[in-house]
């Protein structure tokens, strides 16, 4: 009898060159016999070659189908989709009869090669073999599929891990992937691989990502089949993660709870100062700042001083605490070292109508000396507990760009008020991620004695502003990083 | 304290991930790296590339940021009052192992997630800030799953949701009583308005602008959400009705359900049984009949006295056996609707029975070629050479499913 050897690469399209080819001469299924290179014709079969091709007409599914049953590892395989195409001649809606026994078979075979080839794509396991100064990294594996699944699913492959080269060894067929192109060979002898740093963490990964409590072993094996466990590193761990199981949650179980870490309690109240819980609409923001008592500073003080500005401003600005001026009228920055930053501002052409200007802490805190009040710089624990307007304030505003004016506003926003004089002109990332940039402020300016050392500073001081306004005025700064 | 080296971070820090369920990396867009300039592809199906012995996929690398924390919710293994070992990686940390991971074809991608340090936005700024590495320096087209902060400043939940495929939050416990009662710092309002959120952004994403352009695609997997099934005492009633009212509203890709399961150094508030795995099977094909089989809330648990799930026998054979008037039915003749009713018969059998009986009456051995677990279905249908006869009606039929009773222990 006529006999057809099919190659071992790219068979799929040989074998339908093959059977458009027979069934366009008119050659019934049991005048042909199918294999491989590896199955050997039967004793009284002849090499066949197929007729040249004319014209046949197949179902679109059954090409389909075929594509995926000619890589079974079945010998039957290609006889099989011969005799079924045959009987497709005449009666195509076959291909929708679901409960016919042929279809039903090849339906099977093809969800067997879908998937082994789901199977490869998860379970191939790479290992780097890549050498110092190569440009492009290097990987291999081995692995042995259960059907001839290297062909159809290579290109998965490729179309994933594009960027390095990449080889995967099996006893059938292999693969290699260089420099963008796709290469098959067969017959490949099974290589040593060098060790991988990356497995170990692999490994440490599987074995703690797993629950003890919850033990599915055979969830487990249905889906990750043991035939592939040899080929996977964190197959290793199962046995003893099995055993173990039971005892672990047997441990866990019988363990009294313990108490709460010391910290506990600390990063809690931590926790309850720093996230500001208003959720009032915007406008109702000052009056509820009026009723604050979160510090004893609002006893002493006339008023609590609020931010004023659009609430779409790019660019907020932070200082210390309002003063005496402010404290009377109720407004940030209207005492001398208000006028001496409207001053600045408007030389580094900062326009203060465009900036949302606030304070750090919002209650006035002096002592009395005689019929003035001197100024008392708020301490840590008072700058926390207003952390909670201050941070509604910016959730209100959302600045891109926050201007940390002295030690009292860094401290607050960024969590350290130290080494003002190193920090300022850099930006860092606040509490909240957004960025801060760090500043003096302006009455420390009104205090200097030395001529010189003022001017200094007040140049620094200007140039901060200055590029704040380029960000109230222009093109947001990128975010920090 | 000694520093930490990276393989004990992870060790940490995929210790304390483990209690999400979710592992899925499917239903995003398309995309590869063909050209050779990136890394990674989404062919649209997840891959499992490991399973863990609790039955679990292991699809993503599924680890936290930090398991510091400021909250309290007495379920968490990270809640700040217990005294499991704190880590915390790098950006490029994270970075690292994603792409050293996925390069060794062990991942799909990332599920980051995180306890919550300082303040929300900062912690969902690191989050993003990886996210952004990788997608932006390593070119790494993988799949990216973001838990986001429900406190979280909208602009970060805007970036996280074009860098991730799926971004999605914790409801945590199936009513607002409960999660008030175990997560005193979490607000189930913020959590409903957070989803809503994503989802609004979700739809504006999908709408073209005048020219006709599309705008980009907002976390293209969808949002899911997971709760804690057996830490309080909601019926499986209240779970499903919450899970409905989640798909429906914020339009969820996936309700994950997760036993409650004892944790290394647990709250004395909760209770340390083994966790309830059966019923949270029970839930998940609950969730299926309500999703791909046309079941309301009302059929599926209406039937049970107590309003929970049958746990001996699955809630569509539960509801066919309270339901036997409408047995057995004719597999040539009734409709998809009904076929789709019949316990043992999935989405594709049914569709594949509509799709030969176009062509000839189906026989008994054909629904058993077709897929059909007949053992199931055998009495409840009828097929050419097949009638069930008086096994419909027969009093013992739910004795024949159910696993077969048990003594009790006497000790």
């Amino acid at each position: 009898m006529p006999h057809v050897t099919l190659p071992r690469i790219a068979t799929a399209t040989a074998w339908r060159d093959a059977a458009r080819g027979f069934l366009g001469a008119g050659i019934p299924p049991d005048q042909i016999t199918w294999g491989d290179s590896r199955t050997d014709p039967g004793l009284f079969d002849t090499p066949a070659t197929a007729p040249a091709a004319g014209t046949v007409t197949v179902p679109r599914s059954f090409v389909a189908m075929a594509d995926k049953v000619v890589w079974h590892n079945d010998p039957t395989r290609f006889a099989r989709l011969y005799a079924f195409l045959w009987r497709l001649r005449d009666a195509p809606h076959l291909m929708n009869d679901r409960g016919d026994p042929d279809l039903a078979r090849l339906r099977r075979m093809e969800k067997n090669v879908r998937r082994c080839q789901h199977k490869m794509k998860a379970f191939v396991r790479f290992r780097d073999i890549g050498q110092p100064g190569d440009t492009r990294r290097s990987f291999a594996a081995w692995f042995e599929p259960t059907h001839h699944t290297i062909e159809p699913t290579a290109q998965f492959f490729a179309r994933r891990f594009a960027d390095m080269d990449w080889r995967i060894l099996t006893p059938d067929v292999s693969v290699f992937f260089e420099n963008g192109h796709l290469r098959f060979a067969p017959d490949h002898p099974r290589p040593t691989l060098p060790q991988d740093a990356s497995e170990q963490l692999w490994v440490t990964y599987f074995r703690n990502i797993f629950n003890p409590a919850r033990l599915k072993v055979q969830a487990m094996q249905s889906e990750m089949p043991k035939k592939y466990w040899k080929n996977m590193p964190e197959a290793a761990a199962i046995p003893d993660l099995i055993a173990n199981a039971p005892a672990r949650a047997r441990e866990m179980a019988a363990k009294a709870p313990t108490l709460p870490p010391l910290r506990a309690a600390a990063a809690q109240a931590q926790q309850a100062a720093l996230t500001s819980a208003w959720q009032g609409p915007a406008d109702a923001l000052q009056e509820a700042l009026q009723d604050c008592t979160r510090c004893p500073l609002h006893s002493h003080a006339t008023q609590a001083v609020p931010g004023e500005g659009p609430q779409d401003a790019a660019v907020m600005i932070v200082g210390e605490q309002p003063g005496d001026m402010e404290d009377l009228q109720g407004r940030p920055f209207v005492g001398p070292a208000g006028q001496l930053f409207d001053q600045i501002a408007n030389q580094a052409g900062l326009d203060r109508g465009r900036v949302y200007i606030t304070n750090a802490v919002k209650h006035f805190k002096f002592t009395p000396r005689g019929r003035t009040r001197l100024h008392q710089r708020p301490d840590a624990g008072e700058v926390t507990q207003c952390r909670w307007w201050l941070a509604a304030e910016i959730k209100m505003v959302r600045p891109d760009l926050i201007l940390a004016m002295g030690a009292t506003a860094a401290l607050a926003l960024t969590g350290s008020g130290a080494n003002l004089l190193q920090r300022r002109g850099t930006i860092e990332a606040g509490r909240d991620g957004r960025p801060v940039l760090l500043t003096l402020h302006p009455a420390y300016l009104l205090r200097m004695k030395d001529a010189h050392k003022r001017q200094e500073a007040t140049a620094w001081f200007q140039a901060d502003l200055a590029r704040a306004a380029q960000v109230a005025g222009v093109a947001p700064l990128p975010r920090a990083v | 304290m000694a520093r930490l080296s990276l393989e004990q971070k992870l060790a940490i820090l995929s210790d304390a991930a483990k209690y999400d369920a979710s592992c899925a990396s499917s239903g995003s867009t398309k995309r590869d790296s063909r050209g050779g300039k990136s890394l990674g592809s989404n062919e649209g199906s997840g891959i499992c590339h490991a399973y863990a012995p609790d039955g679990r996929c292991i699809s993503l690398l599924k680890i936290l940021m930090t398991n510091f924390c400021i909250y309290d919710c007495s379920y968490c293994i990270n809640r700040v009052s217990s005294n499991v070992q704190r880590a915390r990686f790098s950006v490029d940390e994270v970075v690292k192992l994603t792409i050293e991971f996925y390069r060794r074809n062990y991942i799909e991608g990332l599920f980051l997630s995180s306890g919550v340090i300082r303040s929300p936005d900062a912690t969902m700024l690191d989050m993003v800030r990886i996210a952004r590495k990788l997608r932006h320096e390593e070119n790494f087209r993988g799949y990216i799953h973001l838990k986001t902060i429900p406190d979280a400043a909208p602009e970060l939940i805007e970036e996280a949701g074009h860098l991730a495929d799926r971004l999605s939050i914790n409801v945590e416990l199936p009513t607002d009583r409960a999660v008030k009662q175990h997560a005193p710092e979490k607000s189930p309002e913020q959590i409903r308005r957070a989803m809503a959120d994503v989802r609004l952004r979700k739809d504006i994403a999908r709408d073209r602008s005048f020219s006709g352009k599309r705008p980009p695609r907002f976390a293209p997997a969808g949002q899911s959400t997971q709760m804690i099934i057996g830490a309080d005492g909601s019926t499986d009633t209240t779970v499903l009705g919450q899970s409905t009212r989640l798909y429906s509203s914020y339009k969820l890709k996936r309700v994950y359900y997760s036993a409650f399961s004892p944790i290394p150094d647990a709250s004395a508030k909760l209770p340390l049984i083994s966790p309830p795995l059966q019923r949270e099977h029970r839930l998940y094909q609950a969730d299926w009949l309500l999703r791909f089989y046309g079941f309301d809330l009302a059929e599926i648990t209406g039937h049970r006295a107590d309003g929970n799930l049958d746990l001996d026998i699955d809630p569509k054979l539960s509801w066919a056996l309270a339901h036997r008037g409408l047995f057995p039915v004719d597999v040539n003749r009734a409709s998809r609707a009904l076929l789709l009713r019949v316990p043992g018969f999935g989405t594709k059998t049914v569709g594949r029975i509509l799709g030969t009986r176009r062509h000839r009456a189906l026989r008994y051995e054909d629904l058993a070629r077709m897929g059909a677990a007949m053992k199931k279905a055998r009495p409840f249908v009828t097929a050419l050479g097949w009638s069930p006869r008086a096994l419909t009606d027969s009093a013992d039929l739910r004795a024949r499913f159910a696993p077969p009773p048990e003594q009790m222990s006497l000790f």
